[in-house]
């Protein structure tokens, strides 16, 4: 019994989420985010939502929580200078999503890379 | 008006460039388009009323026949690189060549979603993804579309497109992808900035103008008065849906 | 009806063989829809002329079936014809397993079939495919119902009003799937008022033909002998309904052959279209309508040999229908411009082209073993089967 115990305590949680690497967020090219990082992480799929609607219906554009808006300030450069796209492995979108291991849609249809220059629409 | 603690000054630059764009309109007018009413119309944060109604008015006299610089410019505007596959490429605008069967009598003219204002492909959507913007634009919804294609099968036009593959490098400002349905948005992200959309400017450029667009709801725009003068018709008069595009000379 | 009077199926190697093909062509269905998902609809036959290809022939064809399967149910609890009383419980298994079969080929071939939980929650009801997904699933539920009231004899006594409900919610339902084509405007083959009748006929004469196939499945896997008088008169149901359908058909064709605006499509559809005058005149007419109809009603040719063979040539027919009816319809190009000849780069003025591609054919008769294999493993669990009947029908 004690054996078997002894063997199940290695497999515990507390060790088992040791060795499971924290995400690694590539800095972004802003000063500070449009919202603090406490409420970005638990509700920037709200704001987006919500804002969306607001966009796409009602054709409000003037709107703080703005996925191109997120992208222009996150999106990494290349050695080369050229920008990786947002939703690429290890980049900023994907090191959270695959670490809770929650899928996201966005770039199915959305740019990945910040828009090239001048009046560009959210 | 933008938010002035966001870091890198993106509202900022949005709306300056709208001003920018307005005063640079002032200056160098197209022919008789007011771009100064519709800078200026509407702040960013404010909601599309039915004020206005967007509309474009076709002159197929002068719409020449070898010409597709509307299908370009939409093409190029919007990301619409197309895969070598006609049958399943989306297509937001297409010239039309026409041959009346009485009298033989050819031209041409450019097709694109009507924008009507009782659209059947909204009636149709069982989602409410398809959805007509209270300013007269008819719009698909991406976020909600499910594919289903309904939309496609009601719309008298034609109107619409499907995507069958798997896109990248998107437009910021036209977002499309796999699975959802699109058409022509009238260049909606154009006109909430007060320009116009790439199809008329394009045909402005190739010295044309057989297209102007314009507010409906505006009696003293040069689109309304247009259409009070010129003889006019919706396509497909027969279905009663209202159209915002109305062609002469078909 | 008591329990005693019902079995369940018992297991055997013949079962076993249908089971196992049902599920392979269930499987198969879904590895094809996988690869329209994933690599996008141009793997496929389907355009952006002919939206709706195979898939939706085969989902049509199963709802409508469906619905149809119902109605030997019906006509014993709502209708007092005590005869069919032991076939109402596979009736109604029938209808919910040919449903099952038929939603899951319409969903797989969605563009985002991930966004099911959208059309469940985002509804705009002015759609009559909004009032579908309620009325489909929604039948699911209504006939689950039912078949309780069937099963446990303290709800024998409620089993009048729940097929009562199951039949309107059905004709509520082919009239809404009928409508999803005529509510059309801008399709000169489809815009038009009979199409939602025509498709309760249609219901009938499908849904009877399921029933007598899988009756006849069923009841040689059981080696449960049927009645005589059972076979006879679904029999002469099936060709009735046959003929109501053929009915309609015509009427919908000479109404437009008689508009002088509409005679293009016609011409199209019957004459010059290639592909679609073979379907109609061979499939639909000569195979699905005239020869069924003389097997059925002539009393020489009443085996069991020739009862299947009817039966399987009016669901061929019943596929020709909805083919000529569903492709046919996209593939006439749309008149636009009255009075001039078209032509463009998205193909307006000429006929669509339609070739049937590898996933959507895996994918339709994908639907057709799930609900196969619903069925079959549901006579399993569950006590559907009548056991053996003397010459009086049920006690």
């Amino acid at each position: 019994m004690g054996l078997l115990l002894g063997g199940i305590v290695p497999w515990t949680p507390a060790t088992v989420y040791a060795e499971v690497v924290k995400p690694q967020i590539p800095p972004a090219r802003g000063e500070q985010c449009v919202e603090p990082v406490e409420i970005m992480r638990r509700d920037h799929f709200d704001f987006m939502k919500h804002d969306r609607d607001k966009m796409v219906h009602q054709g409000v554009r003037a709107i703080r929580h703005s996925l191109a808006g997120c992208i222009d300030c996150h999106a990494s450069k290349d050695a080369q200078g050229q920008f990786i796209p947002i939703n690429a492995e290890d980049q900023f979108c994907q090191s959270c999503h695959v670490y809770a291991a929650v899928t996201m849609d966005c770039f199915t249809c959305h740019a990945a890379v910040p828009a090239p220059a001048l009046s560009q629409s959210p | 008006m933008p938010e002035s603690e966001h870091s890198n000054g993106t509202p900022l630059r949005r709306s300056f460039f709208a001003k920018a764009g307005a005063g640079v309109a002032l200056l160098a007018l197209a022919p008789g388009v007011r771009l100064v009413e519709l800078a200026m119309a509407r702040l960013d944060d404010e909601p599309v009323s039915d004020e206005h109604r967007w509309g474009l008015w076709v002159d197929s006299s002068r719409c020449a026949s070898g010409c597709d610089a509307c299908v370009s410019a939409c093409n190029e505007e919007h990301g619409l690189s197309g895969m070598d596959r006609p049958e399943t490429d989306a297509q937001w605008i297409r010239k039309v060549d026409l041959r009346d069967d009485t009298t033989g009598r050819e031209l041409s003219l450019p097709l694109m979603c009507q924008h009507c204002e009782e659209p059947p492909c909204v009636d149709v959507c069982p989602t409410g993804a398809s959805f007509r913007r209270e300013d007269g634009i008819v719009l698909v919804d991406k976020h909600i579309c499910i594919g289903c294609r309904y939309c496609m099968m009601a719309c008298p036009f034609h109107a619409r497109s499907f995507i069958h593959e798997d896109l990248s490098d998107q437009k910021t400002h036209s977002p499309r992808g796999k699975g959802t349905v699109e058409s022509c948005t009238l260049c909606v992200h154009r006109v909430d900035e007060g320009r116009m959309p790439a199809c008329v400017e394009a045909c402005n450029n190739a010295g044309h103008e057989a297209l102007v667009f314009g507010d409906l709801n505006d009696k003293e725009g040069r689109l309304a008065r247009t259409l009070a003068q010129k003889e006019s018709d919706e396509l497909r008069p027969d279905l009663k849906l209202n159209t915002a595009v109305r062609y002469s000379g078909v | 009806m008591s329990a005693g009077t019902f079995q369940t199926l018992r297991p055997s190697a013949p079962f076993w063989l249908i089971a196992g093909v049902a599920a392979v062509l269930a499987l198969l269905g879904l590895a094809g829809a996988h690869h329209m998902e994933s690599a996008g609809h141009w793997v496929t036959g389907m355009n952006n002329r002919v939206v709706w290809g195979l898939p939706h022939v085969f989902a049509v064809f199963l709802i409508v079936g469906a619905s149809g399967a119902l109605n030997v149910a019906s006509v014993s609890s709502v209708f007092g014809q005590a005869l069919y009383k032991p076939l109402s419980r596979l009736s109604g298994l029938l209808a919910m397993a040919l449903l099952v079969g038929g939603l899951s080929v319409l969903v797989l071939d969605l563009g985002r079939p991930d966004r099911l939980i959208i059309a469940m929650t985002y509804y705009n009801f002015k759609s009559i495919f909004a009032w579908n997904i309620f009325l489909y699933t929604g039948f699911l539920a209504v006939v689950a119902v039912y078949l309780w009231m069937m099963f446990e004899p303290r709800m024998n006594r409620f089993i009048r009003s729940a097929g009562t409900v199951a039949f309107i919610w059905r004709l509520v339902l082919t009239t809404g799937t009928g409508s999803i084509f005529g509510f059309l405007v801008a399709r000169e083959a489809f815009d038009s008022a009979v199409l939602a009748p025509m498709f309760i006929a249609m219901s009938l004469s499908f849904g009877t033909a399921f029933m007598l196939l899988t009756v006849m499945l069923i009841f040689g896997l059981s080696k449960v002998p049927v009645h005589d008088e059972i076979l006879r008169r679904l029999r002469s149901l099936l060709a009735y309904f046959v003929i109501a359908v053929a009915f309609f058909v015509a009427i919908d064709h000479l109404t437009r052959l008689y508009a002088a605006g509409h005679t293009g499509v016609e011409k199209f559809l019957l004459v010059d279209g290639g592909t679609y005058p073979v379907l109609f005149w061979l499939g639909q007419f000569l195979l699905g309508t005239v020869i069924p109809v003389i097997i059925l009603l002539t009393p020489r040719l009443s085996g069991i040999a020739h009862t299947v063979v009817a039966a399987l040539l009016v669901l061929l027919g019943a596929l020709a229908q909805l083919y000529v009816l569903i492709i046919g319809g996209q593939a006439f190009p749309m008149d636009i411009f009255p009075g001039y000849t078209e032509t463009s780069s998205y193909f307006d003025g000429v006929v669509a082209g339609y070739t049937p591609s590898l996933p959507e054919i895996a994918l339709g008769l994908g639907g057709i073993g799930l609900a196969l294999l619903v069925a079959l493993l549901a006579t399993r669990v569950l006590p559907f089967l009548p056991q053996a009947q003397g010459d009086r029908p049920g006690a």
